[in-house]
Order: C-alpha cells, then sequence, then structure tokens
C-alpha cells in the first residue's frame, strides 16, 4: 500500500526541520485545524501560530512548532514553510516601529557626532598652532 | 650596540601583532564553514517559496497583488547588507560602491532614493549622504535570524505598500568561492513572476480563505527569506574576505620579522667586530 503514507517536509528559511514519511499530520490552519492524510486534495493555506503533529508509519509522533506560516498540500506531499519567529501582525509591528526608530536615532546621532568631529579637528589646530607658536619663540629666544 | 634593542623590541611587537592576525584568520575560516551551512540550509525554503508563488499566480491570471505590479519609479528603496566590522578587506568598500552607481542611475532619472541599512558599516558609510533612512538594524552577528529581520523589512513592504517606495532592491556580497566576493544588486520588488514553464507539476489547489490572502502571506515571506539569505552570505563573504585579508597580514608581518632579523643579526655582528677590532687595536698599543 504505497498510498498509505504521505511524504512530509517542514522547512523554515534557517533550515530543514523534518522530512520524512507520515500516516498523518495535524497542521494549525489559519481557519482552524486541520488533519491531514494521505491522498489529501491539493490545499494552500496560511498557517498560525501553533502546533504541527506528525505521525510517522512507525507510530512515533514529532512535535514542530511553528510560529506561523504555509502549507501547500501537493497529491503526494506535504510541505509547511515554517516561520520560526512568532509572528502576529501587532508584533510584527511592534518590529517594524523599532527599525524605524532606530533610523532616527541613527539620523540624530550624525549631529552629534559631525560636531564632535569638528570639535575634535578645531582641537588638533589650535594644539598645532599652539606648538607652532611655541617653537618660534625658542627660536627668537 | 644602539640600534639593536630597538630593532628586538620591533620584531616582538610585529610578532604579537602576526599572532593576532593568524587568530582572526583562524576564526574566520570556521566561521565561514559554518555561514556557508546555513547559506544552503537557507535554499529549500526560497526554492519552495518560488515555486508556490508561481502556483499562485498561474492559478490567478487576474489577479495581481500589488507587490507584483510594475508602477512608474518615482522613488526607490534600497536594502544594503554590510558587515559590522571592519578588517575584512575591500568587501564594504565594494558592497558601496555599487550601491553609489545603482543610486546615482536612478537619482539621474529624477527618482528619490530611500535607503534600509543593515550593519553598522553601512549605517556609518551612508549617513553622511544625507538621503532618508527610513529603517536600519546592526549587530546581527555571525548568525542572523529572520527574526531579527521582520521589521526592518517590513518598513520597506509598508513603504511599498503606501506607494512612498516604488522599486526596492537588495545589495549584498555575493559569495562566489573564498577568494571572490561580489556585491549583487537584485530587485525585490515588485517580483518578477515565475513564468509557468519553470513549474515542473501543477495542481488545482484549494485555496483557503483566498488565494489574494495566501498570496500576501507568501510574497511577504518570500522576500523576508529573500533578505534573510542576503545577510547570510553576506557573513559567509565577509568572512571569507577576512581569512584572505588576515593570511595576507600574517603574511606581510613574517616577511617584515624576516628583514628586521637579517638588520638585527648583521648590526650584532658589527658591534662584535667593532669591539674585537678595539680589543686587538688596545694589545697592540701595549
Amino acid at each position: 500500500m504505497a498510498e498509505s503514507v504521505i511524504h512530509v517536509d517542514v522547512v523554515s528559511a534557517e533550515g530543514e526541520i523534518f522530512s520524512g514519511p507520515a500516516k498523518m499530520v495535524f497542521v494549525p490552519a489559519s481557519e482552524g485545524d486541520i488533519g491531514i492524510a494521505p491522498r489529501h486534495a491539493p490545499l494552500l493555506t496560511l498557517l498560525k501560530a501553533g502546533e504541527v503533529r506528525i505521525q510517522t508509519p512507525e507510530g512515533a509522533e514529532h512535535l514542530i512548532f511553528v510560529g506561523g506560516g504555509v502549507l501547500e498540500i501537493q497529491p503526494k506531499k506535504v510541505t509547511v514553510l515554517a516561520d520560526t519567529a512568532l509572528r502576529a501582525k501587532d508584533i510584527d509591528e511592534a518590529a517594524a516601529l523599532a527599525a524605524k526608530q532606530r533610523a532616527e536615532e541613527a539620523l540624530k546621532d550624525k549631529v552629534d557626532k559631525i560636531s564632535q568631529a569638528e570639535a575634535l579637528a578645531e582641537l588638533t589646530r589650535a594644539a598645532a598652532q599652539l606648538k607652532l607658536i611655541e617653537k618660534l619663540r625658542k627660536l627668537k629666544g | 650596540m644602539a640600534g639593536t634593542k630597538e630593532i628586538r623590541t620591533k620584531i616582538a611587537s610585529v610578532k604579537s601583532t602576526q599572532k593576532i592576525t593568524k587568530a582572526m584568520q583562524m576564526v574566520a575560516t570556521s566561521k565561514m564553514r559554518r555561514a556557508q551551512d546555513r547559506m544552503r540550509l537557507a535554499r529549500p525554503y526560497a526554492d519552495k517559496m518560488r515555486a508556490t508563488i508561481g502556483h499562485l499566480t498561474e492559478a490567478n491570471p487576474d489577479y495581481r497583488h500589488p507587490f507584483m505590479v510594475t508602477r512608474e519609479p518615482k522613488s526607490i528603496g534600497i536594502i544594503v547588507i554590510s558587515t559590522d566590522r571592519g578588517l575584512c578587506g575591500g568587501l564594504n568598500a565594494n558592497i558601496f560602491k555599487n550601491t553609489i552607481y545603482l543610486l546615482r542611475e536612478w537619482q539621474g532619472k529624477g527618482a528619490e532614493v530611500n535607503l534600509c541599512l543593515i550593519g553598522s558599516k553601512g549605517l556609518g558609510f551612508f549617513r553622511r549622504l544625507g538621503l532618508p533612512i527610513l529603517a536600519n538594524i546592526t549587530h546581527l552577528g555571525d548568525r542572523p535570524h529572520v527574526k531579527d529581520l521582520i521589521g526592518t523589512v517590513k518598513v520597506m513592504l509598508d513603504a511599498y505598500r503606501e506607494g512612498r517606495i516604488d522599486r526596492l532592491f537588495l545589495v549584498n556580497a555575493h559569495f562566489v568561492n573564498t577568494m571572490t566576493q561580489k556585491p549583487v544588486v537584485e530587485q525585490l520588488l515588485p517580483v518578477e513572476a515565475v513564468s509557468s514553464g519553470d513549474l515542473a507539476e501543477h495542481w488545482d489547489y484549494i485555496y483557503e480563505p483566498s488565494a489574494a490572502g495566501i498570496l500576501d502571506g507568501v510574497l511577504m515571506r518570500y522576500i523576508e527569506s529573500q533578505v534573510y539569505r542576503g545577510a547570510v552570505e553576506n557573513v559567509a563573504s565577509e568572512m571569507a574576505a577576512r581569512m584572505v585579508a588576515m593570511k595576507a597580514a600574517s603574511d606581510n608581518a613574517g616577511k617584515l620579522i624576516n628583514e628586521l632579523q637579517l638588520i638585527y643579526n648583521k648590526a650584532r655582528q658589527a658591534a662584535i667586530t667593532k669591539e674585537l677590532a678595539e680589543i686587538v687595536g688596545g694589545a697592540a698599543a701595549v
């Protein structure tokens, strides 16, 4: 019975998490949890945070936490494109805000840094001038 | 014996520098291998994402996601990935040079340029240009995580969605091999449609909740994964460049030590000869 198993790939952007045959797979789809048995109809859906449960033909169970992702079911293959990070609209929003703030701060820093650099240059110039005056004085004296 | 002591100190100082550069070279080598592994691990995800986008666009020829519509380029965004630390040869300089070419080209066409900077070297460089920086992140470390990039990328995606930028580019160092890293410019947005000829198989999917909603999620993740891949590749390039730079530095230090040793030996020999001559001269006088 070749049809009694389905191949499951769980991959994230940072690496492969699981790859192998399964009897049954449970995933947290965005419209509600679904169970996938072999010969499931082709389906594309988004995942929400939760756990992916994979039952292997040997009877073992694998639990994989996903922060969200995309599920693709093909006739003989299930692919879970998992997010390693916890995804939610407000979390993403907060991260975006933080990135923006960093940029603003970096630009603000520029003014300080430049004025600091200018002050330093001014100081070296003044020191050089002092040295020169000293030398001239010695020559004269 | 006037010069010999100075030469000895100089040799010792060059030797200690050489020790540091040698250690840095070895560290960079091992980090480069790990970064290469991560680069390889990121590939299947990006490939599958690409295939899924292909399926989705194939199934909905009428629907065009905003990320796939080409607009008149009035303003562009560039994500520049650079390193956090120096001592990696001309890697950053090359990235910046390429970015400058790119932005001059678009400025020549009358487009405004917005930047998104990843890595502190880029921040230090582009701050001086006075161009708007929409987002930035530094100190991702040797193991960048997608989690840390989400916010930064989202700022650029939102800017695109709101029409503040009409093109989005990614500039990073492409890891060719250990000896060669070359900066590459890649267009992230609008996403170029995957032609159906590239797809090996095709099925009629059921979409839940809707193809448009899924496409949005998939495209966002696809772009994030592209930026992540860029970041990881940049780390690999950084390590390779540092490895080569540190090897050159160690070799140069070796050469310098040899030269100094020769000078030192000569000076020592001259001093001995002089002393002998003095003794002989003294004995003759008696």
